[in-house]
């Protein structure tokens, strides 16, 4: 913070000339990079491609709509499907989450040594895979179909539901543990009024949360043979159906809408 | 019936929370323990019940020694310890009568307590408490719809419940208005009176220990510098406890509340 003595005066200026030049030199860096970088990918990128998407984006817009609205009759049973695949899995992986998120949680681990860096070590590995990835495994492992779909999901739904828990867990009132310790319950009475009534919203939160988002990612594991409504839109895909293609997305984008709907109010009702 | 034998407390950082404490508080006799901030009043009640574990020392109910307690038997000898908080501690999303019916965990199973089928007499116990605090109407509302000193009494109902031997009570009034402390207060040694209970109860508010409390034990750094009935507590006793202040419109004024008290 420069001041100077000019004419008398106290002149105050953010930063003194040294700064502004360092500064300066700073902002052309950056538009050097960006340039060179810019150049890198417009040689790696067939430009004959891009000044044609317009034109084939016509195209296929033409040939989508209108949506063939009769293929609907065969997109009830797989929209089934996907809704299922999200719901069980959820089910299933906050089943799973619940016990992790305790040995996670600093104040409820029976361990910090030992057992929690296991429970974290389970909810990164879980989370870093994509559910699509899950389902590539897990079909090569018990074969394609919906089961396949619904064990990707609750994998891939453990490491994040047993995060956002023990995060609610680690900031519990410490005082409501410490009264139900004080009356002389056990261990597992103390789990079951002190700190659980105080995560259950937390806990109904995460639940709505994470079967929105499950509903959105099961739709894709069809795609590779997951089951689902990602069966049929890559079906309708491979032999060019594009009316068809239309009325999937469409029908996904519904699914979406009401699921997220859903949540919101479930959620506006607990909190 | 309680006698704290060289009870001491060091925490890992160093600091000495109490040092060589000497206490003995026959049976029925409530006491209060003042001093400032830090000087390890909380920490004392919590060595008692263990939520604080003490370095060295004993701590002695009826001829048992509940520093060497394993952990059932520890639960056993805290079922005989009620406590009261500061910030009442109630589980805040669960009903009132919830909260009172849970100071029995420490009779009833893990079953029975998680599916709430406690033993009718423990329910008709929590009434009758509920009752006799004025809160017989708010059985089925929700902790967090209370007010502080509702909650305070429902504090007090869950501790009681327990059919307590002794009252450990920290701070019971720091979150309430001066009117509602009183009340408090004089409902907690009315209790006490009623049914022969003992008590330690922290408060850092001199004129409400001196009003209701027959015995006042001063704690500065964790050592007792004071220990007499309330007459005994002198300006140069306060300045023991607190350090140096004008304590004289202290001491006049718990003459003059007493007059404001009798002619209310």
């Amino acid at each position: 913070m420069p001041v100077f003595d000019k004419d008398g005066a106290q002149v105050w200026r953010l930063r003194t000339p040294r700064e502004k030049l360092i500064r300066l030199g700073g902002w052309l860096i950056g538009l050097v990079i960006f340039a060179i970088c810019w150049q890198r990918i417009s040689e790696a990128t067939t430009w004959f491609f891009v000044w044609d998407a317009p034109r084939i984006a016509n195209d296929i817009w033409t040939r989508a709509t209108p949506p063939r609205w009769e293929y609907i009759t065969q997109l009830g049973r797989p929209i089934w499907d996907t809704l299922n695949i999200a719901t069980l899995g959820t089910i299933i992986a906050l089943f799973l989450a619940v016990p992790v998120a305790f040995l996670a949680a600093r104040n409820t681990t029976p361990s910090k040594l030992f057992i929690r860096p296991i429970a974290l070590l389970i909810i990164v590995s879980t989370r870093s895979i994509n559910s699509l990835i899950w389902a590539l495994l897990l079909i090569a492992i018990i074969g394609p179909g919906v089961f396949a779909g619904v064990v990707a999901i609750a994998i891939r739904s453990i490491g994040f539901c047993a995060k956002l828990l023990y995060e609610a867990i680690e900031e519990i009132d410490h005082a409501q543990v410490e009264a139900i310790t004080a009356t002389g319950a056990s261990r597992w009475q103390v789990m079951a009024y002190g700190i659980v009534p105080q995560i259950m919203p937390a806990f109904a939160g995460v639940a709505v949360f994470r079967w929105d988002i499950n509903i959105r990612e099961s739709t894709v594991l069809g795609l590779v043979g997951a089951g689902g409504i990602g069966l049929q839109l890559s079906a309708s895909l491979n032999v060019l159906a594009w009316p068809q293609v239309s009325l999937i997305l469409l029908v996904i984008l519904a699914a979406v809408v009401i699921s997220e709907w859903v949540s919101a109010k479930v959620r506006g009702a607990i909190i | 019936m309680l006698r704290l034998e060289k009870l001491t407390k060091t925490y890992k950082t160093g600091d000495k929370a109490l040092q060589d404490i000497d206490l003995e508080v026959p049976s029925g006799q409530v006491l209060a323990l003042i001093g400032p901030s830090g000087a390890g009043k909380s920490t004392l009640i919590r060595c008692i019940n263990r939520l604080v574990e003490p370095t060295g020392g004993a701590v002695m109910l009826d001829g048992e020694d509940l520093t060497r307690l394993g952990s059932g038997a520890l639960r056993r000898a805290r079922r005989e310890m009620g406590m009261i908080f500061q910030e009442y501690a109630l589980v805040e999303r669960l009903t009132v009568m919830e909260n009172v019916l849970s100071g029995r965990l420490g009779y009833v199973g893990f079953w029975r307590s998680f599916l709430r089928r406690y033993p009718q007499k423990d329910v008709d116990e929590a009434f009758r408490l509920l009752d006799r605090v004025g809160l017989l109407h708010m059985a089925d509302k929700r902790a967090d719809e209370l007010s502080g000193g509702q909650r305070q009494r429902v504090g007090i109902c869950r501790a009681l419940i327990q059919d307590p031997k002794l009252l450990l009570v920290d701070e019971p009034t720091a979150s309430l208005d001066p009117k509602t402390s009183r009340q408090i207060m004089r409902l907690i040694t009315e209790l006490c009176r009623e049914r022969g209970l003992a008590a330690i109860i922290n408060i850092h508010d001199v004129l409400l220990a001196q009003m209701f409390v027959p015995r006042i034990v001063g704690l500065r750094f964790g050592e007792i510098v004071f220990d007499g009935p309330p007459e005994g507590l002198t300006p140069d006793k306060l300045t023991e406890i607190y350090g140096e202040e004008d304590w004289e419109a202290t001491i006049e004024k718990v003459e003059d509340e007493e007059d404001i008290e009798a002619a209310e």
